[in-house]
């Protein structure tokens, strides 16, 4: 290949190699070649691909299980609440909801992994720097205190071993449906990270409201009280949480509005008033309390199904990750001399 | 800046090893595109035409550990500088902009940090590998990277990505995209030795009139504490497919497990507010 030749006044037609120009032009004219080469402040992209490779997580294992997890781990709280307060019949509802829940959920995890068989590699190291490893343990703790306190309510058996078994679901829950807020905003998708201040109370308000509406449909009327609540309390969290999150994000909030995404989001949002009008104003009557649980039930889910599919959307369109990023670094180093 | 091999526990580690690469000299013969997936046994992973200019690999993922990027521009060659030292007017011209991009292999890497497994892991040399015996295919560190390295493979269900040629690092050998390239488009080296090499390079390009060429990814102090594969550019990171700014996510993540923590504290108010509610409209 090479073109070189030695000869006694030394090598000739040696390739410049590293020390190549590049294809502009040699000779400089003072100042008048000199082009200003700072492109306008417009947002480009390689060919319209997408910066960040998307995540491969599906759903519905995936948004199906924030919902199941925070449906968990809240009914856990609201079981412990209703056996301290002497409601037997709503504790049972919420520790076999929160049994089942999980237990749905786990068999989605399993399924969305590349290696299922590999389940068990998740608990071989503790990571602080990696929330699903800290989820994998809130897991393992909390799976087994659910099922003995599902099976105690339910059979009535080793009710001292059940008691200390709801009490560690109801430690465990909060951070069972909180901590997947955290892993969503732990990654570079613009959706998902720039909303990691509130997305954790988005997060407890929906699994708080996807409670009490579970509550709502299980317990019978007139003794919903502490359901219906929690159910109001966290609906109305979730949504100033939402609006709070999608207002400071700019921008790149504009995929929670948009296609698929939006319609999960405005579905949860009618659902959530729906629901939560039910509730308060039909609590005398078993019908409206059910079918509010039911509505509630689904404005949670409908809100983790839009946030899994705006996160996807963000990490397709380059314009999310690329235009907040050239206005950070152009705003933290002014005039960014592009010469030097 | 903190060698990451020492600060990951390796006791008195080789150099941190890593690439420049230089696009200003990149030719676009996509033969560190072979060599790595000849040496790495990396699967095909199909033959289409895209369109975009010659690339028809299209981006880094599970089974493109080099790719090569081809960037045509239209763009007003200066008045007075064409080849034969003619002098005329300002005219189009085509400026083909080639650059072969890799694992960045960062100094603050996200895809290890959340990788629940510990299937990823920081060599000694200061790279990072994924281990596919322990890889179980979560996908955590697929959104994680801020590059868009990492994919899963299709049909394989595991996370795969550059290793740097670890075996061949190992055995004191170039990695085999260095190896390959014909212009040296590619340097590999101990990192600091390529840091000196890369600013010597752009105070050349400056001096040529070349305003436009910067260096990407050399710097410790940027958001993913430097790369330990950067780069010689010669537009803004985003016409090549590279984000401008980036950060590691888990920058953040002390901030989020605070933010979490108030959430769960609320949410277990929440419920102790829901039953004390309810007792208070009794007894009132």
């Amino acid at each position: 290949m090479s073109t070189s030749d030695v000869t006694r006044q030394g090598l000739r037609g040696v390739r410049p190699g590293r020390e190549a120009r590049p294809g502009r032009p040699a000779r400089r004219r003072g100042r008048r070649g000199e082009q200003a080469m700072v492109p306008p402040a417009e947002f480009t992209s390689y060919y319209g691909k997408p910066v960040i490779n998307s995540p491969v997580w599906h759903s519905p294992d995936i948004p199906g299980y924030f919902f199941l997890g925070g449906l968990a781990g809240a009914s856990s709280l609201l079981g412990a609440g209703a056996q301290a307060s002497g409601r037997p019949d709503l504790a049972r509802a919420a520790k076999a909801g929160a049994l089942g829940a999980i237990s749905l959920s786990m068999a989605g995890l399993t399924h969305d992994l590349g290696r299922p068989a590999r389940f068990l590699n998740m608990l071989r190291v503790i990571k602080a720097t990696s929330p699903m490893s800290v989820g994998s343990w809130i897991l393992a703790g909390y799976v087994p205190a659910a099922g003995v306190a599902a099976a105690s309510a339910l059979t009535g058996r080793a009710s001292r071993l059940g008691a200390a078994a709801t009490a560690a679901a109801a430690l465990l829950g909060p951070a069972l449906a909180t901590y997947t807020a955290v892993l969503i905003s732990d990654t570079a998708v613009p959706a998902w990270h720039d909303g990691y201040r509130e997305m954790p109370f988005v997060f407890a308000g929906s699994a708080a409201a996807a409670a009490g509406g579970l509550g709502l449909l299980a317990a019978p009327a007139g003794r919903n009280a502490p359901a219906r609540n929690l159910a109001l309390l966290g609906a109305a969290a979730e949504a100033a949480a939402f609006e709070r999150m999608t207002r400071r994000m700019g921008m790149v909030a504009e995929p929670y509005h948009a296609g698929r995404a939006g319609a999960y989001v405005r579905a949860s949002q009618v659902l959530a008033l729906l629901g939560g009008a039910g509730a308060l104003l039909g609590r005398r009557n078993r019908t409206v309390a059910a079918l509010s649980g039911a509505a509630l039930l689904g404005a949670s889910a409908a809100i983790r199904w839009g946030g899994f599919h705006a996160g996807l959307a963000s990490a397709a369109d380059p314009k999310y990750t690329v235009v907040p990023q050239r206005e950070r670094r152009d705003s933290s180093r002014p005039a960014v001399a592009e010469a030097n | 800046m903190a060698d990451p091999a020492a600060a990951s526990g390796y006791h008195d580690p080789p150099p941190r090893m890593g690439f420049f690469t230089d696009t200003s000299v990149c030719i676009g013969c996509k033969a560190c595109e072979v060599a790595c997936k000849e040496w790495n046994a990396v699967p095909d992973d199909g033959l289409a035409f895209t369109g975009m200019s010659y690339d028809n690999t299209v981006g880094l993922g599970a089974d493109t550990w080099r790719h090569v990027a081809f960037i045509e521009q239209r763009r007003p060659v200066p008045a007075g500088a064409d080849r034969d030292g003619k002098e005329g007017e300002a005219e189009d011209g085509l400026r083909w902009l080639m650059a072969s991009d890799v694992c960045k292999h960062c100094t603050n890497a996200a895809c290890l940090d959340v990788c629940p497994t510990g299937a990823l892991f920081r060599t000694e040399f200061g790279t990072v590998v994924v281990q596919e015996d322990i890889c179980n295919g979560c996908g955590y560190c697929i959104p994680a990277c801020p590059y868009g390295v990492i994919d899963q493979r299709k049909g394989d269900g595991r996370a795969w990505k550059c290793t740097l040629c670890y075996d061949r690092l190992g055995a004191g050998m170039t990695p085999a995209c260095a190896q390959a390239c014909p212009t040296e488009s590619i340097q590999f080296g101990p990192l600091d030795e390529l840091r000196q090499r890369a600013a010597a390079r752009l105070d050349q390009l400056h001096g040529e009139g070349a305003a436009e060429a910067r260096l990407y990814g050399e710097d410790p102090g940027d958001g993913v504490g430097g790369d330990g594969a950067f780069f010689l550019l010669l537009d803004e990171p985003e016409v090549y497919g590279l984000p401008p700014d980036p950060v590691v996510t888990t920058r953040d993540l002390p901030s989020m497990w605070r933010h979490a923590a108030a959430a769960a504290t609320g949410l277990m108010a929440a419920a102790a507010a829901a039953f004390a509610a309810e007792w208070l409209g009794r007894r009132g």
